[in-house]
Parts: structure tokens; C-alpha cells; sequence
């Protein structure tokens, strides 16, 4: 696995997420309340456009999530798959923090989404 | 078509005549109950059945689309065409224009029509029954002053508001000794006067018509009472009692009775077994239904019938309960008792009395004018024992409502739905909402009075009515905003974890930073609240479809320089941005990426324009007219007004957004009947409304006060948009705020009119705190680095603009090009 450094990691606001340009590949990336880094395209499939870093980041029985900022889907940062729709989802790619620094691994293998759902993906009701 | 065999249910030809609510819901019955034969409706109005109980809200703005009830599929219908006849004997009704109709079971819904007395020159007045009829009302009174309504019962009072609505100067002309002797007693109409002659309509109660005198061109002048005095009118409508329209029965010789109405038996039928009168028209249980909800039952009794079934029609209670003029009137159960308890409050205008058995346990009825809480509480116990000392259940409407209701008490009386009904479907159906249980037992479908009580039975079922803002906060908006305010919470961290669960969404989130901004008014990028926001509120900027944004800066009042047109005109340019002019009377520029937004403000900022607030559930625009300045109508400044109420307003975080304007004058060309909080100049200073908006829902603001001075209207404007603030829900406009309060406009203006709450002084100091330290937060943007550094599209890349991003032209400007994938 080759890692990318991206950005410092106090750069990344709790909470919130950044875009970084990795490989000519936009990687939304998100840093939670507990500390935790998360990466994700950041394409919104629903919209075409390239926007999921902007979403509200939350949680959705306790699965940390963003909301895309067009049009409110709302998506797993830990699997990429849309809560709202389970027939659509977005790439995730590993994230670390090494030497206070963030690094993404962006390979042409890991950009799938998973080809099914682990259980906690069900979307639940509102 | 299948199986025609004669005589089997479900293949029979049903010809309904009268298109009125009492037919459609019989055919309507038919459809939801597979009959399968023939159904034609005959009608003599020239449209299909509508709610004639919202008849007036035709007046004030419903359409006629608004009021139509669907046809159900298959039912065929011949609209203005009025049958003229019945043969029993060869089974055929035939209309005016001759076309025969052959029916095997015909049903008579033909209604009623308005009694008018013989009196000279009736004919010139009009009647209040149809659409039609409204609308000849509606052009009459264009170039009218004057209007007299001769009756003063349920329907004549209705009328007299309508009259009231059109601007015609009102009178009231009652036989009886008081208004609504049908519902009220001697000491009710005398409370329900005051409330009538408060709204500056004439009653004349113990007065009759001698005649109606014209001109020489035959236009109507006036009024004769009995005692020779003249009422000067230009309009006259008769509401003095309806008359079953039974003429074609009598024709073909069915049984009518005495004083009118189709005789029928329970189960609907006339004295031939083939004809079924149902509605109005018919005389049950040797009475005449004059109120809808009785004469659903009739339908719903006939329709079981038709198909085989057992249904009787039982009687009906002919409890009511309206609010006329804005004056509650209720009467439920009998109008009479050995003993009664009456409480009386003339100088608040309230009058209520429950009738008693002579053994002091049974309730027989009761009568309210000025407050009808004891109508839904204690009608479904009329006949029952007591369930409190009277007294109590006089005063605390509340409390009693909090008594359980027998299974076998009607809840909606226009339906026929008793409590345990209500509480059956609730439990079958697992029902958690009035609008479930709406759809489920029809109760609360027609005049909606049985609401409260609906919502009463849910909530007993241990139905808990959620209000929670979102799964990470048990609470409403307004709940949250006191459990911040109260305790002081400064950030959205201390609040989930002291009072919610997980870490929050996309609708708690941005509602929470709300709050925090109206309460504290710091920067709403300021620390952690900077994750709190949509993107918008993060970017100070609009989002757009490709991801670009938009700047809008504040123009107030939509007056502006030359200067600053220009420096827009030059900033768009050098950033290649898509200009157009809003409908809030400013300039909005699109197509701006992330990182040029700081430096468009820059020059913004710099020329001196701050932030338009137009990403924010803030302040908008404050809309203006050119006003007495330039206008040869205008009679105040209403530019100078509004620069100023948008200046003082701006930056104000609210539920949803806000939107105001103000006009020079009554023609309105500010369209500020369209806003939150409208102002409209006088000549002695300004009207205030409050609760319009345009959009999704179009609705005119109402009158909270007027003739204000500027001082003045700026005090109640402050109230009511901090009061607003504080007890709205989540994305809920002013209007539908106002509308869900309890109490609606006349309760808003008493806590920040009459300050009826003690709460005025609370908002006053926080719209204070708002106008003190309101600071443009572009400005504080572009002088913070650590903000700054945000607006980049790529954290690793900061000079490098988003590729993805692509435009291509139309009409000389700029245009998104979006791949939807
Ligand atoms: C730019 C503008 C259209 C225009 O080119 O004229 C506009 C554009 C948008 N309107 Fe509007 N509205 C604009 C005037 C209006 C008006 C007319 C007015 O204000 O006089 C209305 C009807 C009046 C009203 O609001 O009562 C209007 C009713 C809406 C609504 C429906 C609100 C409702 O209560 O039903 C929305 C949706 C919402 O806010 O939830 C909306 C939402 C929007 C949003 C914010 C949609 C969005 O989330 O992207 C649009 C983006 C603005 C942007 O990117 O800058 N816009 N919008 C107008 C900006 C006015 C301004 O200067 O601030
Ligand atoms: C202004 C107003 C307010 C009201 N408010 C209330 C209220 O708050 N609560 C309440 O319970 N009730 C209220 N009512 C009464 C309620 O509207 C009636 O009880 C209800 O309309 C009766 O329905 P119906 O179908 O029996 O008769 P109608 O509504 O009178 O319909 C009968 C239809 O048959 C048509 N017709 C008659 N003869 C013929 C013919 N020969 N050929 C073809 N068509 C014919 C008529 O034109 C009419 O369209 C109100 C009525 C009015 C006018
Ligand atoms: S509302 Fe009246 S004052 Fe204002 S521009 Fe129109 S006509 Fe003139
Ligand atoms: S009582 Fe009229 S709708 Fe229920």
C-alpha cells in the first residue's frame, strides 16, 4: 500500500471535512469527534458534483456519517454506502495519522465500494 | 362487463339527483364499497360537488378547485342539469332539456334551498347557498357601501362576515329577540351581540323586513324595517331559514311531510321502495338535518342499504360548534334542564351554561359564546353523569379535557365517530399521528373542531406525539432553545452530550448553531460552531448545483449608488462571474469556486458592501417602493424605513429565513402582504402584518396592528420576531408558526402587544444585544487568516482550483456544465 501525506493533522477542523487532490482523485476527508480519519470520494454521485467534504458531519445510530451538502443523502464514512439508498455508494480509501500528519492510501483496487452491505448499513428510519 | 345478472346486487342502474356533499358521499360510499353497477349524479349546478360548510372561504381566497370533492372513478356525472321530473312507474327521471334517465334505484339528494319571505321586492336580494351565489354577492358589492343580512342564525351571521370581508359597512336584521336563537339562550345572544357590535357590525334583533325598496333603475337602496325606519343598503342577502327542497316528490307523490322534507324510514327509503331521500331533503325521524354531519350518516345509511345491508339512520346530534367572526359559539345536547349552572363574564365577552338533570348527576347540554372548551370536553358526556362539580368543569376547560371519554362517545360529530372508534383504529392500525387517524375514521375531515379532542386520544393511547428535533435530541426546537437559554449553553458539544445522543446531524446541527446565534450573536464560524453549519453558513455563500456559490451582497431597501453598481459590475467581470437581479431586490453574483470567494469580498467589503445574509436562515431583504420621496400616491418614506429595518434586523439567526418589505402607500407595490413582517404607510403612520410569505404555500400576512408610529412599529417588530425565534420550530416560516400556535395571531399580539406573559422586557433587551452586536461577518472573515484558510478546494493544494469545475456559455454570461452520473 502506497500512503499519501496530505495536510497536518490539526489542519483538519473536528467535525469537519477537507478535499485533497490525491492522484488527479478528489478524497473528501473527515475528522471525528474521537479523533478518528475517515476518506471518502468525494464526488456525490446523486448530484455530479464534487462536494461530499462540505457535508455535515454526524452520526446515524452511532455510525459516524456526512450529509451530502446538495441535496442531504446521507453516507457511511466508515463503508461509503449511502444510508438513504442502499443501492448507491461511495469509494472509501484507508486514512492514518502518522508523525501528526494525515496520509491516504489511494489505489486503483481499494476505490470499489463494498459489494454488499454489512448489516449495520440497513438504513434506519429517522 | 361481467356476469349482468338482473336483480343481483352490484349491477344496478343508481340515479342520484342533487350533486351536493350528501350525494358524493353516498357515491363515494358505493365506489370504496365495490359497487359495481351504474351511478349517474345529476346536478343543477354547473359544477361537481363541493364542501359547502367552507362555502366562505370562497370569499377570502379558496378556489373552486380548492373546495371540489373528487369524483370517484366510474361515477358518471351531468353537471347543470336539473331533473324536472320523476315517472315511478316506468322508473325514469328526465332534466330540462329533455333527455330521459331510466334508473332501478333513484336517490333524492336535492337539498335545500334558502327561505325568502314574500316580501315586496325580494327578488332583488340575494340568497347565500352556491358558489354562484357568491359570486353574484361578490360583484354586487363592488360599487356597494352598504350591506344588510336579514337573519341572524348560524348561516346569516356567516354571511354578515362575508358581507364584512367584501368592505360593506354591515347590518344584521334578527325576528327573534336575539342572534342564533337555535343555539344560544337569551344571556348567550346577549354576550354574542357585544362580540358582533365590538366588530362594528349593526345588529337589529326583534326587527323584521317590510320591504325592499329600489330605484328607478330597479338597483336596490335599502331596507324597510316593520316600524317604517329605512336601512340604507345596497346589497341585501336572505339567510332566514332553509326549506327542504322536496317539489319533485311532492310532484310524483311520495310522502312528504307537513312543513316540508321526503318522508323516509330508517333505512333511507321514501314510500317507494325504489327512492331513497338522503341529506337535507329528508324528514327523519320527523325532522329535517340542516347540518352536514347528519346527513353523511343518511348517505352512508343508504349506501349500506343499496348493497344489502342492515344500516339504520338513528338520529343525529345537532350539537354545533363554529367560530364566526371570530367569536367561539357551541351548543351540545339538549337547550334545556331542571337545573342549570351559567357563568357569565360580559366584559370578556364570555358566556357559558351546562343544562343538569334534576337529581344533579346527569349533563343534558350546554351553551358557550366567547369560549367553547367546554363543548369538546364535555359534549361526549351529554346524557352521561357528571364527571366533576360543575363549576369546575365551567372554569377549567383544561382539566376536564383531561377526563377520559367513554367508548361509545361521538368524537366527531360531522362523521359519526365515537371515542372508541378513534381508539380502536389507533390500536389496529398503530397509528401515531392525526393525520393517520384522519385518514383512517374520516373524524376530523370536515370542520376539523374534533382535532384537539383526536389528538387527546392519541396521546391517552400512550401514543407519545413526537416532537423530537431528529434521533440525537428528544426535544423540539423551541424546548432546545430553552434548554440553552436557561442554562446557558455556549456550544453544540455541551448540549448533545448533557442532553442528546451520538454526534448530531444534519438537521440538529444547523438548527443548534441557529439558536447559539440568535442567543450569543457571535461569529458563526467561530470555533467548534464553524462544524455546526450547512455549507452555506460555512462559506458565507450560496452552493449551486456544480459545487460553485454565489454572492449576494446586502442592498438595503434595494436602493444603491452608482458607485457600488458599478464596483458590482467590475467585480463580476474581473471574476468572470453570472450576474442576475433577484427577486428581493438585489444582485446576486453565481459561479464563484471556494478560494475566490475571499477575495471577491475583499473587494466588496472594501467598496463597502457587507453580507447579504442569502446562504443564512436570517434576515433577507427588506423590500421597498420609491415611497412619498418620489411617488405622487406615496404618504411616508417607506425606503427610509426599510434601509432602516434591514440595517437593525440584519445578520438576526432565525428558524427559517426571514423576508420583509414596506410600502409608500395602499397600492402595495412592495407586495409586503407577501412577507414575515409587512409594513404598509398610512397617513397617520404604519400597518403592520405579520405571517405571509410567498413560495411553497402562498399566504397573505394578517393585520397585528395599526396606525403605528415608527417607534412603536419598531417595538412590536422586534417582539414579534424574538418571540417568533424563540418558539418556532425548525424550519417552520412565521406563517405556519403563527398558525400552530395555540391561540394563533390574537395570542401572539397579546404576550408582545399586551404583554400577557410578562416576557416583553426579556426581548426587548435581546433584540438589544442583537442591534449592539451585530458586526458583518464577511468582514470579520476576511480579517481572520485561520478562517481564511478554509476557503481552498484542496487542503494539499491550496493554490490549485477544482478541475472538475466547468462552464460553458449562454446569453454572454457564464453557465454550469453538471455530468449527473
Ligand atoms: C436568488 C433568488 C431567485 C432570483 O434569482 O430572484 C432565490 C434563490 C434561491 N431561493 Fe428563493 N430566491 C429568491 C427569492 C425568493 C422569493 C421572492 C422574494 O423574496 O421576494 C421567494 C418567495 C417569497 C418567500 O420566501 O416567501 C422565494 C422562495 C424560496 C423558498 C420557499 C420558501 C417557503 O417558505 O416556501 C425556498 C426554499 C427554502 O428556503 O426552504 C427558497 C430557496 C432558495 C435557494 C436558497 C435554494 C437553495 O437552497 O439553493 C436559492 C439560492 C439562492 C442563491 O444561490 O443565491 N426560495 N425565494 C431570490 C433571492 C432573493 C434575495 O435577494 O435574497
Ligand atoms: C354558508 C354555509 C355554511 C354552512 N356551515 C355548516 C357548518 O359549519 N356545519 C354544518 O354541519 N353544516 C353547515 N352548512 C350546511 C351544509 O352545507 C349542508 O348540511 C349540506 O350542504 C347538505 O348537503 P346536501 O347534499 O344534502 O344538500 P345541498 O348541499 O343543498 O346539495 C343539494 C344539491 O342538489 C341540487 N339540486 C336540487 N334540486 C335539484 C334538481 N331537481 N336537479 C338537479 N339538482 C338538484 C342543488 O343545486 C344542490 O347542488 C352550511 C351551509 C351553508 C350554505
Ligand atoms: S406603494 Fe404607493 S407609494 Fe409605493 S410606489 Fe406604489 S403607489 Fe407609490
Ligand atoms: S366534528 Fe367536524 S370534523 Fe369532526
Amino acid at each position: 500500500m502506497s500512503w499519501t501525506t496530505v495536510c497536518d493533522y490539526h489542519v483538519l477542523l473536528p467535525e469537519r471535512g477537507a478535499c485533497a487532490l490525491v492522484d488527479g482523485e478528489q478524497v473528501a476527508l473527515f475528522r471525528t469527534f474521537d479523533g478518528q480519519v475517515y476518506a471518502i470520494g468525494n464526488l456525490d454521485p446523486f448530484s455530479g458534483a464534487h462536494v461530499l467534504s462540505r457535508g455535515i458531519v454526524g452520526t446515524r445510530g452511532g455510525e459516524p456519517t456526512v450529509a451530502s451538502p446538495l441535496h442531504k443523502q446521507v453516507f457511511s464514512l466508515v463503508t461509503g454506502a449511502c444510508l438513504d439508498d442502499p443501492e448507491v455508494a461511495v469509494p472509501t480509501y484507508p486514512a492514518r495519522v502518522a508523525g501528526g500528519r494525515v496520509e491516504v492510501a489511494v489505489r486503483p483496487g481499494l476505490t470499489e465500494a463494498p459489494a454488499v452491505p454489512s448489516l449495520s448499513l440497513v438504513p434506519q428510519p429517522r | 362487463m361481467t356476469g349482468r345478472t338482473e336483480g343481483a346486487v352490484g349491477q344496478r342502474r343508481i340515479v342520484v339527483v342533487g350533486f351536493g356533499p350528501t350525494a358524493h358521499r353516498l357515491v363515494e360510499t358505493l365506489a370504496e364499497r365495490g359497487f359495481d353497477g351504474r351511478i349517474t349524479v345529476i346536478g343543477e349546478e354547473p359544477r361537481a360537488a363541493y364542501d359547502r360548510v367552507a362555502l366562505t372561504s370562497y370569499l377570502s381566497g379558496k378556489s373552486v378547485a380548492d373546495l371540489t370533492y373528487t369524483v370517484p372513478d366510474g361515477v358518471v356525472t351531468r353537471l347543470d342539469s336539473r331533473v324536472t321530473g320523476i315517472d315511478r312507474d316506468a322508473r325514469v327521471v328526465t332534466t330540462a332539456d329533455g333527455t330521459a334517465e331510466p334508473y332501478d334505484v333513484l336517490v333524492l339528494a336535492t337539498g335545500s334551498a334558502p327561505f325568502v319571505p314574500p316580501v315586496p321586492g325580494a327578488e332583488h336580494a340575494f340568497v347565500y347557498r352556491t358558489i354562484d351565489d357568491l359570486d353574484a354577492i361578490r360583484v354586487a358589492s363592488e360599487d356597494a357601501t352598504d350591506g344588510v343580512v336579514v337573519g341572524g342564525g348560524l348561516l346569516g351571521l356567516e354571511a354578515a362576515d362575508a358581507l364584512r370581508g367584501l368592505g360593506l359597512n354591515t347590518h344584521i336584521v334578527e325576528m327573534n329577540q336575539w342572534l342564533m336563537p337555535r343555539q344560544v339562550d337569551e344571556g348567550g345572544g346577549s354576550v354574542l351581540k357585544g362580540h358582533i357590535e365590538g366588530l362594528g357590525l349593526s345588529v337589529h334583533a326583534g326587527a323584521g323586513v317590510k320591504e325592499i325598496v329600489t330605484d328607478a333603475g330597479g338597483r336596490v337602496t335599502g331596507l324597510v324595517k316593520p316600524d317604517g325606519t329605512l336601512l340604507d343598503a345596497q346589497v341585501v342577502v336572505f339567510s332566514a331559514g332553509i326549506r327542504p327542497r322536496d317539489e319533485l316528490a311532492r310532484a310524483c307523490g311520495l310522502e312528504v311531510g307537513q312543513r316540508g322534507g321526503i318522508v323516509v324510514d330508517e333505512g333511507m327509503r321514501t314510500s317507494d321502495p325504489d327512492v331513497y331521500a338522503i341529506g337535507e331533503c329528508a324528514l327523519a325521524h320527523g325532522q329535517v338535518y340542516g347540518l352536514v354531519g347528519p346527513c353523511f350518516s343518511m348517505a352512508e345509511v343508504a349506501a349500506d342499504r343499496i348493497l344489502g345491508g342492515p344500516a339504520g339512520f338513528e338520529g343525529a346530534d345537532m350539537s354545533t360548534k363554529l367560530k364566526l367572526l371570530g367569536v367561539e359559539v357551541a351548543q351540545f345536547g339538549a337547550m334545556a334542564g331542571a337545573l342549570d349552572v351559567t357563568y357569565m363574564d360580559p366584559v370578556g365577552g364570555v358566556y357559558k351554561k351546562l343544562f343538569i338533570s334534576d337529581d344533579a348527576r346527569t349533563l343534558l347540554g350546554g351553551i358557550c359564546v366567547g369560549d367553547a372548551s367546554p363543548y369538546t370536553s364535555l359534549r361526549p358526556f351529554v346524557g352521561k353523569p357528571l364527571p366533576a362539580a360543575p363549576a369546575d368543569l365551567l372554569f377549567a376547560g383544561a382539566g376536564a379535557a383531561g377526563l377520559d371519554l367513554p367508548d361509545e362517545a361521538q368524537v366527531c360529530s360531522c362523521n359519526n365517530v365515537s371515542a372508541g372508534a378513534v381508539r380502536t383504529a389507533i390500536a389496529d392500525k398503530a397509528l401515531t399521528d392525526v393525520p393517520g387517524v384522519k385518514a383512517c375514521t374520516r373524524a376530523g375531515t370536515t370542520c376539523g373542531s374534533c382535532v384537539p379532542m383526536l389528538k387527546q386520544l392519541l396521546e391517552k393511547s400512550g401514543v407519545e406525539l413526537s416532537k423530537a428535533l431528529c434521533e440525537h435530541f428528544a426535544y423540539s426546537r423551541a424546548e432546545l432553545f430553552d434548554i440553552v437559554r436557561v442554562r446557558g449553553i455556549a456550544t453544540f458539544s455541551e448540549l448533545i452530550e448533557n442532553h442528546g445522543t451520538g454526534r448530531g446531524c444534519d438537521i440538529c446541527k444547523p438548527a443548534v448553531a441557529s439558536i447559539l446565534a440568535s442567543l450569543h450573536n457571535g461569529h458563526v464560524l467561530e470555533g467548534e460552531r464553524a462544524a455546526l453549519q450547512d455549507t452555506n453558513d460555512h462559506f458565507l455563500a450560496n452552493i449551486q448545483k456544480n459545487g460553485t456559490y454565489s454572492v449576494v451582497p446586502r442592498i438595503p431597501g434595494g436602493e444603491i449608488t452608482p458607485d457600488k453598481l458599478i464596483v458590482i459590475g467590475e467585480v463580476a467581470r474581473e471574476f468572470g462571474l453570472y450576474t442576475k437581479i433577484t427577486g428581493g431586490q438585489r444582485i446576486d453574483l453565481f459561479g464563484a469556486r471556494v478560494e475566490q470567494l475571499p477575495r471577491i469580498w475583499k473587494r466588496l467589503v472594501d467598496a463597502g458592501f457587507e453580507s447579504g445574509h442569502a446562504y443564512g436562515k436570517a434576515l433577507r431583504t427588506v423590500k421597498s417602493c420609491v415611497g412619498s420621496t418620489w411617488c405622487r400616491y406615496g404618504v411616508q418614506d417607506s425606503v427610509g424605513l426599510a434601509i432602516a429595518l434591514e440595517l437593525r434586523y440584519r445578520g438576526l439567526r432565525a428558524p427559517h429565513k426571514l423576508k420583509s418589505a414596506v410600502s409608500g402607500c395602499a397600492r402595495e407595490c412592495a407586495e409586503a402582504r407577501s412577507k414575515d413582517f409587512g409594513i404598509i404607510a398610512t397617513e397617520q403612520g404604519w400597518n403592520l402584518y405579520v405571517g405571509g410569505n410567498g413560495g411553497f404555500k402562498p399566504r397573505h400576512a394578517d393585520l397585528l396592528a395599526s396606525d403605528l408610529s415608527t417607534d412603536e412599529l419598531i417595538r412590536i417588530i422586534d417582539r414579534f420576531l424574538m418571540y417568533y425565534i424563540r418558539t418556532a420550530d425548525r424550519l417552520q416560516r412565521t406563517a405556519a408558526w403563527i398558525e400552530s400556535v395555540e391561540g394563533g395571531l390574537d395570542h401572539v399580539r397579546q404576550v408582545i402587544v399586551d404583554d400577557s406573559l410578562g416576557l416583553c422586557a426579556e426581548l426587548d433587551a435581546q433584540m438589544a444585544h442583537h442591534v449592539a452586536t451585530y458586526e458583518d461577518e464577511w468582514r470579520a472573515t476576511i480579517e481572520d487568516p485561520e478562517k481564511l484558510s478554509r476557503f481552498v478546494s484542496f487542503v494539499n493544494a491550496p493554490g490549485v482550483p477544482d478541475p472538475s469545475i466547468v462552464f460553458e456559455r449562454e446569453r454572454d454570461q457564464i453557465k454550469p456544465m453538471v455530468v449527473t452520473p
